[in-house]
């Protein structure tokens, strides 16, 4: 099966085992996952003011260039996801923004865009692992198990809220990752930060407040027995392993699906 | 003047937030619930009530506009549905609109930067921070 993918800035410069595997395994598991041609970044965070239209039209062309594909979006980096499933809903569900967007959207020497109202269907990758190819399958395509190893999902806040939106998982209790972990063999670890902040982009600003809230998330997960972290996001794993005052290693969870397929480099 | 200047913001505000502040109960969950609550002059609970009153002056000269985080647990954690992060965003929005008034430009990203630092986080603080 063939999906539209994008990347985003982060995945083609210091997030690339997150791209490179992501892409490998897809490969394995039987998913294509084409390029979108020239896309631009999603802008990081998706900005809630409804008047707001710049910062989204990226977005937005990543979307329609997928339904002009006749393909649903998938994406990995879990910024990029919030910021296209969130900017998506507002295609379909805010009829003034979407009329405005809609004028912005041809670009110079393309001809007229089809305007767009929310067509597309948008994946996570775990989406896609879990809905599309089946943590099932997974399990069956794994040649080096993770056995032993106890590890811990690290959600963040990007991947599931806000919930009405995101819609991948109970916000307060969720389990794909931890259904990901147990599919390539290791032992899930659940910890009570697995969804909190980590202090995001405020590393730029105020490296005391980054570190406060990465260290209080290892710190948790350390203490209820994990041996490594898993996300899904750049700049959590830059908070925690850079700003978070603990050694839990922290790593991407398409390098561990990677290992456990036996593609691992 | 002044009185007009204020309505005409909360109107803003309101309908770029898409927030009710009426349906706010003051249980305080929000601010109970932000990683940003230590850095905060003003948290979450007191932005909703100061929109509400149409208190909004002491925000916009408030530092607290830079603190939230766009976690979205205050949006996912409300028992009432209010949203603070919302109305948070469209009046950060507000702030950093004018001319010159942006709070962070990319002039200032040199000095800022580490060799690991993700493009991700320099894109989104632009993102929050400038318009």
């Amino acid at each position: 099966m063939k999906f539209s993918y994008f990347p985003g800035c982060t995945l083609k410069t210091k997030a690339k085992q997150l791209d490179v595997y992501a892409r490998k395994c897809a490969e394995v598991l039987g998913i294509t996952l084409e390029e979108i041609p020239a896309w631009q970044c999603c802008g990081g965070v998706f900005n809630a003011s409804r008047d707001e239209i710049a910062s989204k039209l990226s977005a937005v062309r990543a979307l329609s260039a997928a339904r002009d594909a006749g393909q649903p979006l998938v994406s990995v980096c879990s910024a990029c996801h919030n910021v296209i499933k969130q900017t998506n809903a507002a295609m379909q569900d805010d009829g003034e923004f979407a009329s405005h967007v809609n004028h912005y959207l041809t670009q110079p020497g393309q001809g007229q865009a089809e305007p767009y109202y929310g067509e597309t269907e948008v994946y996570h990758y775990l989406e896609l692992l879990r809905d599309v190819v089946g943590f099932d399958k997974v399990k069956a395509a794994v040649k080096h198990p993770l056995t032993g190893k106890k590890i811990g999902a690290y959600y963040g806040c990007l991947l599931l809220r806000p919930s009405g939106v995101m819609a991948m998982d109970d916000p307060e209790n969720p389990q794909i990752l931890e259904d990901f972990i147990r599919a390539i063999g290791g032992e899930p670890v659940i910890y009570a930060m697995r969804n909190e902040c980590c202090g995001g982009y405020m590393t730029l600003e105020d490296k005391a407040l980054a570190a406060k809230k990465s260290t209080a998330v290892l710190d948790n997960a350390s203490v209820n027995g994990a041996d490594l972290l898993v996300t899904a996001c750049p700049l959590c794993k830059y908070n925690l392993d850079k700003n978070g005052k603990n050694d839990l290693p922290v790593v991407y969870f398409t390098e561990l699906l990677a290992e456990a397929l036996g593609i691992k480099e | 003047m002044e009185k007009n200047k204020t309505a005409a913001l909360r109107e803003q505000i309101l309908r770029a937030s898409g927030v009710n502040p009426k349906k706010c109960m003051r249980c305080g969950k929000c601010s109970g619930t932000c990683p940003a609550y230590d850095e905060m002059e003003y948290h979450p609970h007191q932005f909703v009530y100061m929109v509400e009153t149409g208190n909004i002056e002491p925000l916009l000269h408030s530092e607290s506009v830079y603190k939230c985080l766009s976690c979205f647990a205050c949006v996912e954690r409300c028992p009432r549905g209010v949203e603070p992060a919302k109305l948070i965003e469209a009046l950060c929005a507000a702030v950093t609109r004018p001319q010159g008034a942006n709070h962070m430009t990319p002039d200032d990203i040199p000095a800022l930067l580490d060799e690991d630092l993700p493009q991700q986080a320099i894109v989104s603080a632009l993102r929050k921070y400038m318009k």
